[in-house]
């Protein structure tokens, strides 16, 4: 299989992320910007303070958890863009709970977990019954489904669950304090959070790689009528792997309330499920990768306010180097398959 | 206009596809071309018409010698095919897709097409509406769009390619009798079908081809036994195996209808014994891999029964019948058999029937090297299925099969296999039968048919004739029931 020179491979897996600093250094020359004053913004913003540290792995927390469940919709073959509704329907699970269910403090935190999950997990059936038993194509499904979700959340916000003294774009009164998540020291980090995205991301490497339901989403993902023709019933498992991807996206909408707002805000999710699907890209569907990919999003996401706070730039850019990263190394990708087909 | 082709080559990997082939289509004239499926009917057609480029040889039009690098440039040389299945494009109506390729003006000119389209249209006797959708159509409407499309963009040669598969009594008789007034009116049209009465009934000359060869040209009144041997090869009487006079049924279908879109599968009612080998003959698309495919359960029936080991299994899924011991091994082996990007190993894991939640990946890698070894597959476990070469796929496919079958349907066994593979293949199967299994296979090759059944069914148009035991029957016999023809 791998009959390319040693050389060309190592500098095929660089490129990508040398297209991606050529490019982005040239939109800054043309914004008139010095791109080297820029860098060091970028960086300096992101790793200067433990508290900026702190800051990424909290915004690692749900990037994680939905790139986690968009590993297995992959590997099943969907293209689950669903991922942020999931997200948000968690969320909304979790805040329900919240508002709605008297329980002793110590099993409050256990029920938002849980609320997350089942939540997520539900919007997953409802885009998985869609794809199997209404025959909609999961990408319609799941997009229609994502402003579904949103519109929701306004409606809960401006409506049922507006605060006494009247709704605003802040979202709803703050959780009680047993709702929210432990955090370390004085910083907005929560070690259960991360925990959790970090069991996360493991459990679903070895379900990936050592289980039968893994190798059955393998299949199913390669080649859905031969899966079928050997026995794999094909609805049911693209069903569980919506649900269980939404169940993982939805303890991340979860977690966004509890451990980081401590309510419930329009846009909740941030655009992190999104931002998963170009994670799992880079990553290249491998979950030992996500972690790095997670952290250099992360990274970006936290590092790029600065450039607006001191350079005037706007703080798109961090977008756009995540962006093109993705978008050169798929070009790369394709690149190295016809030149191997070239070589026959 | 005058056709002529020179030594035409065209291979496909490994298949000649045509061989030398060197033919002449008077003008004025329908011409037949008959040949069983894989013959290079369709392939010498699609080169006429400009969908492929032959390797080697030329073809001359009018004396003229030609060369198309697209359909577009066969039909601006006045030369147009209709396709077995229709080209056109259902989400548009009849109208919409009459006016493609009319014109390259920017806006269609709609009135004006509908006037084309009504004139000939009457000029036929046909009925199609302008604002139906295709999608509404029958493939005899279809087709009759597609043909006035073609007249509409001047052609003066028209290849229909099986054009009367699937449509209906009525429709085939206005089709031949539009062909045959195109024909007077000096369009040279050619005619390539299957079906001996159908080419009898219009053909004024008929070209047989075998195998990408031509082998003999006649002209009408056509000698039936002559052609039947120009298609099939040389007649040779059977050798007589032992009937079984009774038996308990394994599988029995009553009455079993399939209903698709494109063709109706007539009631087939028949009982195969255990460890019996039923062949299933005819021209793809006859019918054969829907009864296939309704003995495994993938395709539902419409009506009738099927039951095995006398348990009624009608409408039952797919997977009740796979727990019963039925299976199906299809000819398409990458596309519906293995999963590409998968090694040998995860298919045998996946095979396994086991459901602990982790792959017992020791166990199943023992089931894999013992079965590779046993089925002479060469490969590892962990070569990836598409590396392996046909004959490794087909051996692959029976060796994860469970041991004990109650019924194995298979799709063209031995397909592009080498005569050592094809051998052992055969030899897997009786094995399999010694146990009692069923075997169910279709194959093209009138000689495996015979070499392998104990009985053989013939399948053609959608209807099924009773089972016949291979003594009863010759192989021109077969022949002739294969091209249609009610003995």
């Amino acid at each position: 299989m791998n009959k390319q020179h040693p050389a060309l491979r190592f500098f095929l897996g660089l490129a990508p992320m040398l297209l991606t600093f050529v490019s982005t250094t040239l939109v800054l020359v043309l914004a008139g910007a010095n791109p080297w004053q820029a860098y060091g913004n970028l960086i300096g913003g992101a790793f200067e303070s433990g508290a900026k540290v702190a800051d990424i792995a909290t915004a690692m927390v749900p990037l994680m958890l939905a790139s986690a469940g968009m590993l297995i919709t992959f590997a099943a073959g969907l293209w689950n863009i669903g991922v942020e509704g999931q997200m948000i329907a968690g969320a909304l699970m979790t805040t329900w709970v919240v508002q709605s269910i008297t329980a002793p403090p110590a099993l409050m935190l256990p029920l938002t977990i849980l609320a997350g999950l089942v939540g997520g997990g539900l919007w997953g059936i409802l885009i998985g019954a869609l794809r199997t038993w209404g025959r909609i194509n999961e990408i319609f499904a799941g997009l229609g489904l994502n402003f579904v979700a949103s519109a929701l959340t306004n409606y809960l916000i401006f409506g049922p669950w507006r605060p006494p003294g009247g709704a605003t774009m802040s979202g709803t009164l703050p959780f009680p304090r047993a709702a929210w998540m432990p955090t370390i020291g004085a910083t907005r980090a929560s070690w259960l959070a991360i925990l959790l995205a970090v069991a996360a991301i493991v459990a679903v490497y070895f379900v990936l790689r050592d289980t039968r339901w893994g190798l059955v989403l393998k299949a199913l993902g390669k080649n859905p009528q031969a899966a079928f023709r050997m026995g794999i019933d094909t609805r049911r498992n693209i069903i569980l792997a919506l649900v269980v991807c939404g169940a993982l996206a939805g303890l991340g909408g979860s977690l966004q309330t509890t451990a980081i707002y401590r309510r419930l805000i329009p846009q909740i999710t941030g655009g992190y499920g999104y931002l998963s699907q170009l994670v799992v890209l880079l990553s290249g569907l491998q979950a030992r990768w996500v972690p790095l990919v997670v952290f250099f999003f992360a990274s970006v996401q936290v590092g790029s306010p600065r450039l607006e706070l001191r350079m005037q730039l706007d703080s798109s850019l961090g977008g756009i180097l995540q962006g093109s990263v993705v978008l050169f190394f798929l070009l790369v990708n394709g690149l190295r398959r016809r030149i191997e087909t070239m070589r026959g | 206009m005058r056709i002529d082709f020179v030594g035409i080559d065209k291979t496909f990997g490994k298949v000649r596809a045509n061989v030398d082939i060197s033919l002449t289509v008077e003008s004025g004239v329908i011409h037949g071309l008959l040949g069983e499926n894989g013959a290079g009917k369709t392939t010498l057609m699609k080169i006429l018409s400009g969908y492929q480029r032959p390797d080697s040889g030329a073809i001359f039009v009018d004396g003229q010698p030609v060369s198309f690098a697209s359909p577009a440039e066969a039909i601006a040389h006045g030369i147009g095919m209709l396709h077995q299945d229709p080209l056109d494009v259902p989400a548009m109506s009849v109208l919409d897709n009459f006016s493609l390729g009319l014109t390259n003006d920017l806006f269609p000119h709609r009135r004006q097409a509908q006037r084309a389209l009504f004139t000939l249209c009457r000029r036929f006797g046909l009925s199609l509406q302008p604002n139906d959708p295709v999608s509404r159509l029958t493939v005899g409407e279809r087709q009759q769009l597609e043909l006035v499309r073609l007249l509409a963009l001047g052609v003066r040669v028209i290849i229909l390619d099986e054009p009367t598969t699937g449509i209906s009594a009525p429709q085939k008789t206005l089709l031949f009798e539009t062909l045959r007034r195109l024909a007077n009116e000096g369009l040279t049209v050619i005619f390539v079908s299957h079906k001996l009465e159908d080419v009898e009934a219009l053909c004024a000359r008929a070209t047989v081809l075998r195998n990408g060869r031509v082998t003999g040209t006649q002209e009408a009144p056509f000698d039936r036994e002559g052609l039947v041997r120009l298609m099939f090869g040389q007649s040779v009487p059977v050798a007589v195996v032992e009937s079984r006079a009774s038996c308990d049924p394994v599988l029995e279908t009553q009455s079993l209808t399939v209903r698709t879109y494109r063709l109706d599968l007539e009631p087939v009612s028949m009982q195969a014994c255990a460890g019996e080998v039923i062949g299933l003959a005819g021209l793809e698309g006859s019918g054969q891999r829907l009864f296939m495919e309704a003995c495994a359960g993938i395709q539902r029936s419409y009506s009738g029964r099927i039951l095995l080991d006398g348990r009624d299994m009608t409408h039952r899924s797919y997977f009740e019948f796979r727990r019963s011991g039925v299976a199906l091994v299809p000819a398409a082996r990458l596309e519906e058999g293995m999963i590409g990007g998968l090694t040998l190993l995860e298919h045998f894991a996946l095979a396994s029937g086991d459901n602990g939640f982790i792959v017992d990946w020791e166990s199943a890698e023992r089931v894999a090297r013992e079965r590779i070894e046993q089925y002479r597959v060469v490969g590892t476990p962990r070569s990836l299925v598409q590396e392996l070469s046909g004959g490794n796929q087909q051996r692959a496919l029976l060796a994860l099969l469970p041991q004990d079958l109650r019924v194995l349907i298979l799709e063209h066994p031995t397909r592009g296999l080498d005569l050592g593979s094809e051998r052992w293949v055969w030899q897997n199967l009786h094995e399999r039968t010694e146990r009692g299994t069923v075997i169910l296979f279709t194959s093209t090759d009138l000689d495996e048919l015979v070499d392998h059944s104990d009985r053989i069914i013939v399948f053609s148009g959608g209807r099924a004739s009773k089972p016949v035991f291979k003594d009863e029957v010759t192989r021109e016999d077969l022949g002739y029931m294969i091209g249609g023809v009610n003995l």
